[in-house]
């Protein structure tokens, strides 16, 4: 294992030598962020080699619309919300669901929301179903069994996302200076690494899938470096116990029975084209927005907050006026400070304890 | 998140199995992996198994978890 990262280090050295100008290359997931902190990787990278944090942190990446419309739903007598633990402590303009500790239930499983469903027929259980490709077919199974069980007391709040579209909108933006990805391992499982394959087609940009630990995030950037130094663009994986080039086409198909994409709103990158899951017709009952009359609209962000500009690269988190003095990680402003895989907490865990 | 745990298989009817990871049991679904069986080794993500893993990697992921846990425990330990 040592040897595979001392060599990964040597060729990633070597390349960034021999390109001698700054690279900049977008770790898209928000595992990949906390990892490559918490393993100390940026201390052993070449100074010219500056790794940001993507859009990949499904909490991160929620608007603060769709936070407002969970908050508003725990409120309601008539609902129990199910959501995943790292949603809870989001701030919406009226609090966060922390507040509304009787109605919330933390759930592991879309299975556990349904069967909450199940023993509360009295309640509208509400799900909040957040999260990118790895996520979403979860969610797709439990609508289907809802559907076909006839439990009509659950509904899903769709906030699942797509992550190709988002690296694309990363690239259309003329201010990015990203030379290359590190590409989600577990979406990969899901969608397959080809899917990449449309970006580095139309932007020339390097795609390289890895895991999550460190010699796997090491040889990813190395292949990323060595693709650089040589002029080339390709796409490739180097998480090859779990990923194939087509993924998983039983959970691709159960997305597509129950989900079609539609535009979608992320903080920080703003409206997006086919970006987020939204259910399809024969399964419309199920969604949330609908049953309740919640209207999507473009609501101001927490004042200070640049969450935004931290998932798109362009800041780091220390630039906000915010960091670590209003907004930690006990009490947070912005998404980024909230999810465990967001970019300010993983900064203040472990860069701010260095000082 | 992305996390996803390799497990065992140890159960499995239809599409609802018990895995076991790491000294703990839970319920997960098969649905999204149709081929797997009682013995495989699988990734779990939020409840489902979403691809089969071979036996090397499961035992790195499960060393780097406890590492991790570990490194967290004591690094609470010594910030107090």
């Amino acid at each position: 294992m040592l040897e595979r990262i001392e060599k990964a280090e040597k060729e990633i050295k070597s390349a960034c030598e021999r390109l001698g100008r700054r690279i900049n290359i977008m770790e898209v997931c928000g595992t990949h962020t906390v990892s490559i902190f918490r393993d100390g990787i940026k201390s052993i990278l070449p100074d010219n080699l500056k790794l940001t944090s993507g859009p990949g942190c499904p909490v991160c990446v929620t608007d603060q619309w769709y936070i407002d419309c969970v908050v508003e739903l725990a409120g309601r007598d008539d609902c129990i919300i199910a959501t995943y633990g790292d949603m809870v402590r989001v701030p919406g303009h009226s609090g966060s669901l922390e507040t509304r500790p009787g109605r919330v239930k933390v759930i592991f499983s879309s299975e556990d929301a349904l069967e909450l469903a199940r023993k509360n027929p009295d309640k509208t259980v509400v799900f909040v179903a957040v999260g990118f490709e790895t996520t979403t077919p979860a969610t797709a199974v439990a609508v289907r069994e809802a559907d076909s069980e006839g439990i009509d007391n659950f509904c899903i709040l769709s906030g699942h996302k797509l992550v190709v579209p988002a690296m694309d909108a990363v690239l259309s933006n003329k201010n990015h200076r990203i030379d290359a990805f590190l590409c989600p391992g577990h979406v990969a499982v899901i969608i397959g690494y080809g899917a990449f394959g449309k970006i580095v087609r139309q932007y020339k940009t390097p795609c390289v899938v890895a895991g999550f630990e460190a010699v796997q995030i090491l040889e990813g950037l190395a292949v990323i470096c060595e693709q650089l130094a040589a002029g080339q663009s390709e796409l490739e994986s180097v998480y090859k116990a779990v990923v194939t080039r087509q993924g998983n086409v039983t959970a691709q198909k159960t997305i597509a029975e129950c989900f079609e994409a539609a535009d979608g709103y992320w903080r920080g990158l703003g409206k997006i084209a086919k970006s987020s899951q939204k259910l399809k017709e024969q399964y419309r009952r199920f969604d949330a927005f609908d049953r309740f009359g919640l209207k999507e609209e473009h609501v101001e962000e927490l004042r200070g907050c640049r969450c935004g500009e931290v998932i798109s690269g362009l800041i780091e988190p220390p630039a906000c006026r915010l960091f670590a003095k209003e907004c930690t990680p006990r009490t947070p402003v912005g998404p980024c400070m909230v999810s465990a895989e967001g970019a300010c907490a993983a900064w203040y865990k472990y860069e701010n304890k260095k000082k | 998140m992305c996390l996803a745990i390799p497990a065992r298989i140890v159960e499995l009817k239809d599409d609802k199995a018990v895995v076991d990871a790491m000294g703990n049991r839970w319920k997960a679904k098969t649905t999204l992996l149709p081929e797997a069986k009682v013995n495989d080794l699988v990734l779990v993500h939020a409840g489902f198994a979403i691809s089969l893993v071979d036996e090397e990697e499961a035992r790195k992921t499960w060393q780097l978890i406890e590492e991790i846990n570990f490194f967290s425990e004591t690094s609470n330990k010594l910030s107090g």
